[in-house]
């Protein structure tokens, strides 16, 4: 990778760092409600990831998906307007953070249900199987949902049918608050065996492993071997979500996994020591970020409200025949001051 | 024209529309190979007629109807077989969590064109494989759902289905396969939301859907011996919705019997009953009456099983309490 490539791997990770932080802020001043799961810690596994694909690669991804949908070049304007519930949002407000997309980058969304996404990835790779697209799938997961039926499912239909997919595991060890040993009874690198899978672990909190390793197996794939799977290790540094008061992690655990931090690593490993940036470079990018966050948040505040003229919009894709008899189906988004009547009687 | 069964009218629909259009597949368990295609030999010889176009998949409908819908979002039309309805339990979060809210949650960046084919029915198979969701399905923003009652029906929706570009989940009928009907030999199709009169008539309005249609049909035929003449409304589809030809038949005739086949507590039936008496209660000349199917876990004994099930004597019971109830 030439010097620009690597400096914006580092940038990248620096924005979904600061984004995350600004995030947790605004949801402690309410302007973020619902759940909000941060992705401090892991930022290394999407910023190499995105880094290995090709821009009209499929990438579906679980809620906690600011990192993701950053990487794949969502504006930070737009996630953070939607984090508010804002039209400008990713989605117009309707989807909040666990639900972000942004399909012109072939980003297909965060995913809430627990596994629920893993047989859609499969399907996706069986498309472009189908289409021979030449696209491959990269699917992610935490390392929680390698117990749900779906898991298992798509496991063994994606090897079956030798899709062009990668499913990766951001194992950050907890499933919630439940620990790896709690929630699994074997290594998870059994788990890609029992479907004769092939597999690597991976070091996530390092930047240029994921990457690598992405590389070979979206290779892997695109040559028709079929999918693979990425055990990559990571560790969270914030609760399950802001809803978390995380007590049951041990502190020093977690203080042992920051000194592994991947944004300083890969400055301190890679960039200085390759002397491809100097130390006032790196405060630049900050402070670069930094700004590029407050005008995220600026943009947000300041967008309205989706309109309630929008609410019934794509629950089909044409307008339904007969709306205005089946009363319950569609009705307009009036709210309560005055009950719809319909009938010719009333 | 030719009379054909309500299966094989569904096959035809599918090679039709797998002809025409080349990103149309069928994937579902033992849609191939099993008895020469299909557990009730709805795909029938399309394997061959379709070489990697039909495919059987793993016994995991959470995956059915998961890939389907990805391999929708990916730009194909997924046409999956769930083997009958009581499977679609295991689909539940994929046909509720994602097939129904891709498109409205992500703001229309995504559409989901599949169709989830399923049969309800019964057949001495007990609790766990004789029950009927219509309701669950029906309750669903997001989904469409279709239930014909004809081989003319079921040909011309199941085309329409696959050619929609939202979620439609495809109710057939175990007892409805081997039906038979006229079926034109040119193309026609059935639109979605938009029912149907089965029969003309202007002593009572019967509203059902499925097999209570033919059951219903064959009440009127008994009760047109006695000089009572009945109107029946099929609509065909469930979500959305069309009373409109319901409503036009209640002005006719002032008396309204929903008729389904499953569960009265919550059913369909409830749902179009309470949006009839909003819309025409003072069209009404008695309270809308419902038929439905008892409430409990379907048994195995014949006679318990036929008890359970509502059939055209009960519809006729239920027209003859109505018409000599005094108000």
């Amino acid at each position: 990778m030439d010097k620009e490539s690597l400096v914006a791997l580092y940038r990248q990770m620096v924005l979904i760092r600061v984004f995350e932080d600004r995030a947790a802020e605004m949801y402690a001043k309410a302007k973020i409600a619902g759940f909000l799961h941060l992705y401090n810690g892991q930022e290394a596994v999407a910023v190499g990831s995105v880094s290995a694909l090709n821009p009209d690669d499929d990438v579906v991804v679980n809620y906690r998906d600011h990192g993701w949908a950053l990487a794949r070049g969502s504006s930070a304007r737009a996630v953070m307007a939607e984090l508010f519930g804002r039209a400008t949002g990713t989605t117009g407000g309707r989807g909040g953070s666990m639900h972000l997309v942004d399909v012109k980058n072939r980003f297909w969304g965060g995913y809430a249900i627990v596994g629920g996404h893993l047989p859609l990835a499969a399907g996706l790779a069986a498309a472009a199987q189908y289409l021979k697209t030449g696209r491959v799938t990269l699917c992610s997961m935490g390392d929680g949902s390698t117990n749900i039926g779906t898991f298992h499912a798509a496991m063994n239909w994606a090897k079956l049918w030798n899709l062009p997919i990668i499913f990766m595991v951001e194992n950050n060890q907890y499933a919630m608050g439940t620990h790896y040993d709690v929630h699994s009874a074997v290594p998870m690198l059994q788990k890609a065996a029992g479907y004769n899978m092939y597999a690597e672990e991976v070091d996530g909190m390092d930047v240029m492993a994921v990457r690598e390793a992405v590389c070979r197996v979206a290779e892997r794939a695109r040559k028709g071997e079929g999918p693979s799977f990425l055990n990559v290790i990571t560790y969270r540094y914030r609760g399950h979500s802001m809803a978390d008061p995380d007590v049951q992690r041990d502190k020093a655990e977690i203080a042992q996994w920051k000194e592994r931090d991947p944004i300083t690593r890969f400055a301190r490993d890679v960039l200085l020591k390759r002397n491809l940036v100097t130390p006032k470079d790196l405060d630049e990018i900050q402070k670069s970020v930094e700004q590029e966050v407050e005008d995220a948040i600026e943009f947000a505040d300041k967008s309205p409200e989706p309109s309630l003229d929008t609410l019934y919009d794509y629950i089909y894709q044409q307008p339904v025949r007969n709306m205005q008899i089946a009363g319950s189906l569609i009705r307009p988004p009036t709210i309560a001051k005055d009950i719809p009547t319909n009938g010719k009687h009333n | 024209m030719a009379e054909i069964t309500y299966r094989e009218a569904l096959r035809r629909a599918l090679r039709e529309e797998m002809q025409r259009d080349p990103t149309v597949v069928i994937w579902g368990e033992d849609v191939v190979a099993y008895a020469g295609g299909g557990a009730y030999g709805v795909t029938s010889g399309l394997a061959k007629e379709f070489p990697g176009r039909v495919r059987d998949t793993p016994i995991a409908e959470e995956a059915i109807i998961g890939v389907g819908i990805g391999a929708a979002m990916g730009g194909m039309r997924p046409v999956c077989e769930i083997m009958t309805v009581n499977f679609t339990l295991v689909a539940w979060d994929q046909i509720v969590n994602h097939a129904a809210k891709q498109s409205h949650m992500f703001n229309g960046q995504i559409k989901v064109p599949m169709v989830i084919r399923t049969p309800n029915g019964h057949g001495r198979t007990a609790a766990t494989h004789s029950q009927n969701f219509d309701a669950w399905f029906a309750h669903v923003p997001g989904l469409k759902v279709v239930a014909p009652s004809t081989p003319y029906d079921a040909k011309g929706l199941l085309k329409t289905s696959i050619r929609d570009d939202d979620p439609v989940v495809f109710l057939e009928h175990l007892q409805l396969y081997g039906t038979r009907g006229e079926v034109p030999d040119e193309e026609y199709l059935v639109p979605i939301g938009v029912a149907d009169y089965k029969r003309r008539g202007k002593d009572v309005t019967i509203v059902t859907w499925g097999r209570m249609t033919i059951e219903s049909l064959k009440a009127a035929r008994v009760l047109a011996e006695e000089g009572i003449d009945i109107e029946i409304v099929d609509l065909r589809t469930l979500r959305p919705l069309d009373l409109s030809l319901a409503l036009e038949s209640v002005h006719k005739t002032n008396r309204v019997i929903v008729v389904e086949e499953g569960w009265r507590t919550a059913g369909l039936g409830a749902e179009i009953a309470a949006s009839l008496q909003e819309m025409a209660f003072n069209d009404l000349d008695a309270p809308i009456a419902r038929v439905a199917g008892l409430e409990v876990p379907m048994p195995y004994a014949k006679n318990l099983e036929r008890a359970t099930l509502p059939f055209a004597e009960d519809v006729v019971a239920a027209v003859h309490a109505m018409m000599q109830r005094q108000y």
